[in-house]
């Protein structure tokens, strides 16, 4: 990462006049925009900068040296699942007899397509142990919520109106009762063991005929395995609700373990962490949603479906409305983000996408065990993919799980996720793909022991880092304040 | 392990079990029962080269048929400078996360401000978020947030004119959330004014959506709408084609509350439905209640200019059960998208390219009734580049026909409508040999009969 600061915008370097398009003439132009009535025309042309092509790419490529992603270093973000973004993927997501195709083309014409919706959806039940899956959901939340909606159908188509209330584990990800909330379902919380897994003595009070399922991920946030799932789920089950997993966490089960496998009637994956498709600075994502058998019918519109013609013909198809949930989506979802994931899946083969797993687990154990002696290990034991530090073991410098992060910013890496899960005060949680050697993570661990040195001997400089970053530590109440979020507001401030 | 995505060797595994305490890769899964552990292989292909798998994208692309556009209906087919495709695949924006860290993150944060600042500017509102799924999801997001800030109220209204694509998923979250929709009617192809008036004065509702240009690419007048809202409590949503907001009346200058739509029409390519990006816009004082990520100005310690995510109180990660969206990522990268399309294009291009949509889908309306087979649905009402035309033809066996010749000929409707749309791919020579490929139709069933 370039760390000379680029902070000018693009309406700054406009000028009247300059043009960075072309288009050809327009042919018909006898046919004037102009004939429009006037009332129905904005009054003014919209206040978009007019630049050359050069100034627009310098612009976009000095900005960009101001941003750090997996290709620039390591970025053990927790809960993030950072893996290698492979280029195969780019070029495949982009390959013109699919980019060019219009969602609503006549379907016989976009076979291709949806062949790779179908043979996604196959892949990722196979993969997690479900009956069908969906791929319309766009997001790791919009799947939540589409997950939700599945259970709620499925009690609805019951007539069992009753079950409004869904049950959280207190270390859940913030979103899961997020989207229980907007799914219109209450949310009950489930109390963590010491250990950091769901306590079945009190989730038993609370299973009664008004709970429609419950939400878990596991390995759960603090990377331990929930070993009583079986239990938890036959228990969720004889009450009548359903197992809904979050596959927030799937990473370490390749391989290993499907959610379909230990009880989860509902799930969604995130084809941005655990298929590696790439995270674009916060999205496009995409969140595949599976049910086991039973459910399949309560998915969402459209719906892309295989008929067989004759033993060795077939053709897909798009079906709407039966007893599907409805729509969430206005077509069959970020399909380019579909194209990049089954890229994955078929480069991985079934003989390398079971090595995912256990080689991520492998490295989130070995960044542990090199680490527990400086940093505060709140519970022992093996991880799965990801793991939590409590801050740094020796409290007494001051320098709290902020500083670490900021720190390890000077040194080229990204920072782990900080201060969730909320079951600790100064939780710093790390999580290292698959993807990533020995050599990365073994220097990784000398520069986090060198911070623990640091904060020992040159606290205040460990509290005021990061010193090398393009930018020092930002001022977050003041942007809370003056609540600056155009241009036009940032102009008539700064004037 | 020899496999190109992992860099494991067989040394470093031994090493890092050994620094684990464990003997085996089996051993760190220990705390898994083993009745629970998968056991079989998965039922999926070996391994496929590089070279395998170009060869089997290739095939399967070859199911696709190429079809020269004519078809909207929330997807267009606009041009995009090579520009933009090549930015987008720098790796420091496309493998980044959501800028938590914000001294390593000013690239993603500040075009994220660029982006609202555009979107603020294309829409005449006051602010922007950081930008949503897709606009159908940014509809029902917009239903959410008039229901949240009604609070007693739980019905909202949409206009049939709406493209019912995105009403079906705004209809979707309405039976989930609790809220009821209710459909005003549309009457020769824009919302009924007096319905709209009738249902509004009973005083219930949240919410009023309607769309500009309409799903019939119609440019209604909603002259009075935003007052009549404002009088009954309720807020004015308007959905908008983003690449027509160049010309077109913008939601601030109606008066709406929230503007909201896809902003795919700036350049993204239609990649077969996704992903796009939604917008949502609105007024400084709907700030705390606009769902979704926003960024701010501010300064760092040493005062320099810099962005950061912020007003995130609101957000869902922080309000948990008690939140009214669940949203907790953007679609940045396609934020990013738009933002580098309308920075080469600027005020001016945006214009050109509706112009040319103008000419283009006028030219074929003209064309299209000049056949004797076809008129416009909706006489006289004003559109800009997609049309709604009336016919006795058969319009599957028409599609058909024109499949054949490499064309999409629109959307069916019904029976006997059928939406066209016209941007400025389109050149005349494309739209001339629409109007054959129609002909040769008519020709062959008047010899036919």
């Amino acid at each position: 990462m370039n760390n000379v600061y680029y902070g000018k915008l693009i309406f700054e370097l406009s000028r009247e006049g300059r043009r960075g398009y072309s288009l050809p003439k327009n042919e018909m132009s006898e046919y004037k925009l102009e004939s429009l009535p006037g009332t129905l025309l904005r009054s003014e042309a919209p206040g978009l900068p007019e630049c050359d092509e050069l100034t627009v790419v310098r612009h976009y490529t000095n900005m960009s040296n101001n941003n750090f992603g997996v290709d620039t270093g390591f970025y053990p973000l927790g809960s993030c699942t950072m893996k290698y973004n492979p280029k195969i993927n780019e070029d495949m997501a982009a390959h013109p007899a699919f980019s060019g195709l219009h969602p609503l083309q006549s379907i016989d014409t976009v076979q291709g397509a949806l062949e790779v919706y179908y043979k996604l959806q196959e892949s990722l039940a196979e993969l997690a142990g479900m009956k069908e899956f969906t791929l319309n959901p766009f997001a790791g939340a919009h799947g939540e919520l589409t997950g939700l909606m599945v259970m709620r159908s499925y009690h609805m188509s019951r007539g069992d109106v009753k079950r409004t209330k869904v049950i959280v584990p207190d270390s859940a990800h913030g979103t899961n009762p997020a989207s229980a909330a907007v799914c219109g379902l209450d949310v009950v919380v489930v109390k963590s063991r010491p250990d950091g897994t769901v306590d079945v003595d009190d989730l038993r009070p609370l299973l009664d005929d008004t709970i429609a399922g419950m939400m878990m991920t596991n390995p759960n946030t603090l990377g331990i395995f929930e070993h009583s799932i079986a239990e938890i789920a036959k228990l969720v089950h004889d009450c009548g609700g359903l197992m809904y997993y979050d596959g927030a966490n799937l990473n370490p089960m390749l391989g290993k373990v499907r959610p379909g496998d230990i009880g989860f009637d509902i799930m969604h994956i995130n084809l941005h962490k655990t298929f590696s498709t790439p995270h674009g600075g916060g999205g496009p994502g995409s969140g595949p949603v599976g049910v086991r058998a039973g459910l399949e019918q309560f998915l969402p519109s459209p719906h892309v479906v295989r008929q067989d013609i004759d033993e060795d013909s077939y053709r897909y198809d798009v079906e709407f409305g039966g007893d599907s949930l409805g729509s969430i989506s206005g077509f069959l979802g970020n399909f380019a983000v579909m194209m990049r994931a089954y890229t994955y899946i078929l480069s991985l083969g079934h003989e390398n996408v079971k090595m995912v797993g256990p080689l991520a687990t492998l490295n989130a154990n070995y960044i542990k065990e090199s680490l527990k002696d400086v940093y505060e290990l709140p519970l022992e034991g093996v991880c799965k993919h990801e793991f939590v530090f409590d801050g740094l073991k020796d409290k007494s410098t001051g320098v709290t799980t902020l500083d670490v992060a900021k720190r390890l910013l000077d040194y080229g890496f990204h920072a782990p996720t900080i201060y969730f899960p909320l079951l600790f005060h100064e939780a710093l949680m790390v999580e290292p793909c698959e993807t990533e050697s020995k050599e990365t993570l073994d220097a990784f661990i000398a520069v986090m022991r060198k911070i623990a040195q640091e904060a020992k001997e040159e606290p205040e400089m460990v509290k005021t880092a990061p010193h090398c970053t393009p930018v020092r530590r930002l001022d977050d109440t003041k942007a809370a304040l003056q609540q600056i979020v155009t241009y036009a507001e940032l102009r008539s401030m700064e004037n | 392990m020899n496999y190109k995505f992992f860099p494991h060797t067989d040394e470093d595994i031994r090493v890092m079990l050994n620094t684990c305490g464990e003997r085996s890769l089996d051993d760190l899964y220990k705390d898994v029962p083993s009745e629970l552990v998968f056991k079989r292989e998965y039922a999926l292909p070996d391994a496929f080269s590089e070279v395998d798998i170009r060869r089997y994208f290739d095939e399967l692309g070859s199911f696709n048929t190429p079809l020269t556009c004519f078809v909207g209906a929330g997807c267009y087919d606009h041009y995009s400078p090579s520009v933009v495709n090549d930015m987008m695949r720098r790796s420091e924006f496309l493998t980044s996360y959501t800028p938590y860290q914000a001294e390593i993150s000013q690239g993603t944060l500040q075009y994220i401000f660029e982006y609202q600042s555009m979107m603020a500017e294309l829409t005449g509102m006051e602010v922007s978020n950081a930008s949503m799924y897709d606009g159908c999801t940014a509809t029902a997001e917009a239903m959410m947030m008039a229901v949240a800030n009604a609070k007693k109220r739980n019905k909202v209204l949409i206009s049939d004119t709406m493209n019912p694509i995105v009403t079906r998923v705004v209809e979707t979250y309405a039976k989930f959330h609790g809220v009821v929709v209710e459909h005003i009617k549309a009457e020769n192809g824009v919302t009924s004014r007096s319905d709209f008036e009738e249902k509004i004065a009973k005083g219930d509702v949240a919410g009023v959506i309607v769309a500009s240009p309409n799903f019939y690419g119609i440019l209604e007048d909603y002259t009075g709408w935003a007052d009549l809202c404002h009088a009954n409590k309720a807020l004015l949503i308007m959905n908008c084609v983003a690449s027509a907001l160049g010309v077109i009346k913008t939601p601030g200058e109606w008066g709406a509350d929230i503007a909201v739509g896809d902003g795919q029409s700036l350049g993204i390519p239609m990649n077969f439905g996704g992903p796009y990006v939604g917008y949502l816009c609105t007024s400084k004082k709907l700030i705390r209640k606009m769902p979704g990520r926003i960024v701010g100005a501010t300064t760092d310690a040493d005062g320099k200019r810099t962005f950061v995510l912020t007003l995130q109180a609101r957000e869902q990660h922080i309000r948990r059960e008690k939140a009214t969206s669940n949203i907790c990522s953007n679609e940045s990268l396609m934020a990013l998208y738009v933002t580098i399309y309308m920075s080469l294009m600027g005020k001016q291009g945006l214009r050109e390219v509706n112009e040319m949509g103008y000419s283009g889908a006028h030219y074929l309306a003209e064309k299209l009734s000049e056949t004797g087979k076809f008129e416009l649905a909706y006489p006289g009402q004003p559109f800009l580049n997609e049309f709604v035309v009336k016919t006795d033809l058969d319009i599957d066996q028409l599609q058909d026909w024109c499949v054949d010749e490499g064309i999409q000929a629109g959307l069916k409707l019904d029976d006997h409508h059928l939406l066209l749309c016209v941007t400025e791919m389109r050149s005349k020579n494309e739209i001339d040999a629409l109007i054959e490929s129609i002909q040769d139709f008519i020709n062959s069933n008047q010899e036919e009969a």
